[in-house]
């Protein structure tokens, strides 16, 4: 029955950005990046209120959260758009890593189940996203078959990608290996948690929904 | 005991996208390590993510996938590149592997550009081949 009704409202959601024509910004990336970390800082930098939990065990956000009309404002210009903040990608899911983790077997099992179909739902949402921020961890591997996939279907869908290398204040971050291993797109360090970057990051966000206007029309 | 699977291109090459996906994750699901001719299109991958995850349970906990590509450095030259140009235009997805493995099997897939490293799980201990 929920998850009849969680259908229904993210048909609801789809339809009623179609109608209003707005501009979706979408934040993908592998679980742990630093997604939902960053869109609370945009949420909270801009109005004023956070968008949804972290957490260090992966998969924390299993459901599409969607927070609509934040409007940027920077040297007299605006950017009005609807964040969606997705759950993380990955190819496995196994409830005993959430064990190990400190749950319990009924809550590690359920978080593998509710992330499973987070995944699906990340990935049904793709077709609906005017322009995409990919979120990864600076301090972690870029050339992952994840990262990959998710960039090749932004690259055949025509949708306007910004990459994010996150986690920059820590020493192991390493931005020039993800701007290595992507180079045909613009790498962005910030670091969502101390706020390191960002203003060159909402600054891109305008020649992003440009992009994306341009698409639209 | 690791089985590895061939899958020639002319397999799947016919098959519309589900079905090729289809194909792939029923192998894997039989705990066999696909050596895939070619590579999937990014939709087929994102759509073998999704399939993936809709089989997820306690005993199949999703695949390790990594596509290899076959580069030497000699490619480098501007003749090689034309070269490489015109066969990708007639062969298409047909070039480099695919390796495609059950994440109980396969822990991680690493590449560099001499070696291709798996990482098998098996009774906790890591194993290199």
């Amino acid at each position: 029955m929920i998850n009849v009704f969680k259908k229904f409202l993210n048909l609801f959601f789809k339809d009623l950005f179609k109608e209003k024509g707005q501009v979706k910004l979408g934040l993908y990336g592998p679980p742990n990046g630093g997604k939902t970390t960053l869109a609370n800082k945009i949420c909270k930098d801009w109005i004023g209120e956070e968008m949804g939990r972290t957490s260090k065990i992966a998969h924390e956000t299993r459901e599409v959260q969607i927070k609509e009309q934040i409007t940027i404002k920077r040297d007299g210009k605006e950017l009005t758009f609807s964040l969606v903040d997705t759950p993380g990608i990955a190819t496995k899911i196994d409830y005993e890593e959430f064990i190990r983790a400190g749950m319990n077997e009924t809550e590690a099992k359920t978080r593998a189940k509710e992330a499973t179909k987070g995944v699906i739902d990340a990935i049904k949402w793709l077709d609906d996203m005017d322009c995409v921020i990919v979120v990864l961890d600076g301090t972690k591997d870029p050339y992952t078959q994840v990262n990959i996939t998710i960039i090749g279907n932004l690259e055949a869908r025509k949708i306007p990608v910004l990459l994010v290398a996150n986690k920059v204040d820590l020493k192991k971050a390493d931005i020039k290996h993800v701007r290595a291993a992507f180079p045909q797109y613009e790498v962005i360090g910030i670091s969502a948690k101390t706020g390191e970057g960002v203003d060159a990051f909402y600054e891109k966000l305008f020649e992003l929904r440009n992009k994306a206007l341009k698409n639209k029309r | 005991m690791l089985t590895l699977q061939f899958i020639p291109h002319a397999d799947i090459e016919r098959l519309e996208s589900d079905k090729r996906v289809e194909k792939l994750l029923k192998v894997v699901k039989e705990n066999k390590i696909i050596l895939l001719e070619g590579k999937l299109r990014s939709q087929e991958e994102a759509m073998l993510i999704k399939r993936t995850m809709e089989e997820i349970d306690e005993s199949f906990t999703g695949i390790e996938i990594s596509p290899i590509n076959i580069h030497r450095k000699e490619d480098e030259a501007f003749f090689r590149k034309v070269k490489g140009m015109l066969i990708n235009l007639l062969l298409g997805d047909r070039q480099g592997l695919t390796i495609i493995g059950p994440a109980t099997v396969v822990k991680e897939i690493k590449q560099d550009p001499d070696k291709i490293q798996l990482f098998t799980e098996e009774k906790a201990k890591r194993q290199k081949k």
